[in-house]
């Protein structure tokens, strides 16, 4: 009931090409998200998907129903917005209903919907506050059942939880895979951080500078990024990538490494180098080692170790996680 | 201790500045209101001073209350101030919503053309209106004044309000697109109310100039039924002799209304900073 087909969208405003041709098939129920740095159109490709901005070619199809000329309301969507952008006027209870009443619902079953979406997003004791009354995370939480009373195919996310502090954001982004996993709707969600990519995700929509790089799964994308862009994107702290000559390989231009996959020792390995900075995380050591050979790398390690900067070390990459990359950046299989 | 001290000496400073201009900008209505009540000797013998047993005396009033036509006048002025400030209040949001919200061609151009008006006295083309009013026949009529505040009133509201609109939350209005509703139900629903403070400013800089004013209805409705408070208070100021007692009782007696709007804008206002943010 809420599948999405985009064909070749192009979005311009004036002379800048933001949208520069984007396909993408999105199949009922799936969690698919946008990721991309700042810029890169992933919040004008999805108000475009909304209808809030219109294309200026392509075709979008709802459903299987061709949904470009209809206006936002009529597309079966809702949207949650970064900065919540609740109705200030209007208490919980009508923000949520508001939508519903301008469709011209039946007054039972608005209440219900309410009840039913508020029940959902532990909201009913907020129902007849107003927005100003509430912590930013209750805020976001209402601009969800918003969304949920609409009972839409698709819903939308534009960065939700970029205005909440760190410990919301974990817990709002459980509740939003909850959320998916029991209302089972098709979702779209845009974010420039891909710990929210990678932990709420079946698909990943990897966006750069107006096109998609690549698409696929989140360990599909980890595993075997299509190119550069992709490998150094996905992946915290950022991959490694050392020019291939200078490490003495002829099968690439460049090559990458995850910091994940080195390990280091004090006596021997393939690149000895001084630790610039070590950073103790608890779970995870974090070094940036200066090698002669490979020059600046970062490496994480699990757990705790001793070492400090200025220590010298052996770095050793892990033979079979190395990616080789083309003269344009594009991935080397194989 | 000696910051404490210096800020005290500061907050000092800033309050006789401010109590020293209250003074001065008071001055002259508070001169108006005391000799008000004051006999004719007595307002020339000691001007500034409170109106006592001997000197009180309420003639000025009796004068301008006998005088059947000045609740006419009252009303014209009302009439003419609160229309205006109506249709500038409206349209002037409406071009403001348009100018901040929609993306079209010559957008800036159309927006500094409005904003024109501010810069060029309305005055100046004082020949051409009248000649503009005397061939559509509204001469004498309230309609003349009502159009001629709107068109002086409405370039300062665009750019006050165009201003204000830019700076709310894009994601608010989209939010309502999404919930189905129209481009009015925004304006007037979600637009205005949040833009309440900015009405408020606006009205009041309106306001006062509309019903202050002498010259338009001097010049474009003089008749005795079109009179406006400012220009009927003058019929006390002759060539020869001035009534003063009713000229002093009739600006007395125009300060209310505008007083009465101006309390209730400011409520506006004060309610508008302290209602809660988008966010």
């Amino acid at each position: 009931m809420g599948s999405l087909v985009l064909e070749n969208i192009r979005k311009s405003f004036g002379q800048v090409e933001v949208l520069k041709g984007i396909d993408l098939e999105v199949s009922d129920g799936e969690f698919v998200i946008f990721v991309g740095p700042s810029g890169c159109g992933k919040s004008t490709l999805l108000r475009v998907i909304a209808g809030l901005e219109d294309a200026t070619a392509g075709a979008i199809s709802i459903d299987g129903d061709a949904v470009g000329h209809l206006p936002p309301s009529k597309r079966g969507i809702a949207m949650v917005f970064q900065t919540y952008a609740l109705y200030p006027h209007l208490s919980v209870r009508n923000n949520m209903a508001l939508g519903m009443k301008q469709a011209g619902q039946p007054a039972d079953q608005i209440a219900e919907r309410v009840a039913a979406a508020s029940k959902m997003l532990s909201l009913e004791e907020y129902l007849e506050r107003y927005p100003a009354e509430l912590s930013g995370g209750q805020r976001q939480r209402v601009a969800i059942g918003r969304a949920v009373v609409r009972n839409p195919q698709l819903f939308l996310f534009d960065e939700p939880l970029s205005n909440l502090d760190a410990a919301l954001r974990v817990n709002t982004r459980l509740e939003i895979a909850r959320l998916h996993r029991e209302l089972g709707a098709t979702m779209i969600y845009v974010t420039h951080d891909q710990v929210e990519a990678m932990t709420l995700a079946d698909k990943i929509v990897v966006l750069n500078n107006g096109v998609v790089e690549q698409i696929g799964s989140p360990m599909e994308l980890y595993n075997s990024p299509a190119n550069m862009f992709v490998a150094g994107f996905i992946g915290s702290p950022q991959m490694n990538f050392i020019a291939a000559e200078r490490i003495g390989r002829s099968d690439a231009k460049t090559v990458g490494i995850r910091p994940e996959h080195i390990s280091v020792d004090r006596e021997s390995g393939t690149w000895a180098g001084n630790v610039l900075h070590a950073e103790h995380l608890g779970a995870d050591t974090i070094l940036y080692m200066e090698t002669e050979a490979a020059g600046l790398l970062t490496v994480r390690l699990f757990g705790e170790h001793k070492f400090n900067a200025g220590d010298r070390l052996y770095a050793t990459p892990d033979e079979a996680r190395i990616f080789g990359f083309d003269d344009a950046g594009r991935s080397i299989s194989g | 201790m000696a910051k404490a001290t210096h800020s005290l000496t500061r907050s000092f400073a800033a309050h006789a500045i401010l109590a020293a201009y209250t003074v001065i900008a008071l001055f002259p209505v508070v001169v108006i209101i005391i000799n008000s009540f004051k006999s004719r000797k007595a307002i020339f013998r000691s001007p500034l001073s409170l109106p006592d047993r001997d000197s009180f005396s309420l003639i000025g009033y009796e004068t301008v209350l006998a005088q059947g036509d000045f609740f006419l006048y009252f009303q014209n002025s009302l009439i003419v101030t609160v229309v205006s400030l109506f249709f500038v209040l409206l349209f002037g949001a409406m071009a403001a919503f348009a100018l901040s919200e929609y993306r079209f061609r010559g957008n800036t151009l159309m927006g500094l053309y409005l904003a024109l008006g501010i810069m060029i006295p309305i005055r100046l083309g004082t020949v051409a209106i009248l000649k503009l009013m005397v061939a559509s026949g509204l001469v004498n009529t309230l309609t003349a004044l009502i159009l001629v505040y709107t068109a002086q009133g409405l370039p300062l509201a665009i750019f006050i309000l165009s201003e204000f609109m830019r700076q709310l939350s894009a994601d608010l209005k989209d939010a309502g697109r999404i919930d189905g509703l129209s481009e009015y139900r925004i304006f007037l629903r979600l637009v205005l109310p949040l833009v309440r403070p900015a009405m408020a400013t606006v009205a009041v800089f309106t306001m006062i100039p509309i019903w202050n004013d002498l010259w338009f209805p001097l010049i474009l409705a003089p008749a005795e039924e079109t009179k406006t408070i400012t220009l009927g208070a003058q019929v006390f100021i002759g060539q020869f002799v001035t009534n003063w007692n009713a000229v002093l009782s009739a600006l007395s007696l125009a300060i209310l209304p505008v007083l009465v709007l101006y309390v209730i804008f400011s409520r506006q206002l004060i309610r508008g900073i302290t209602a809660g943010a988008v966010k």
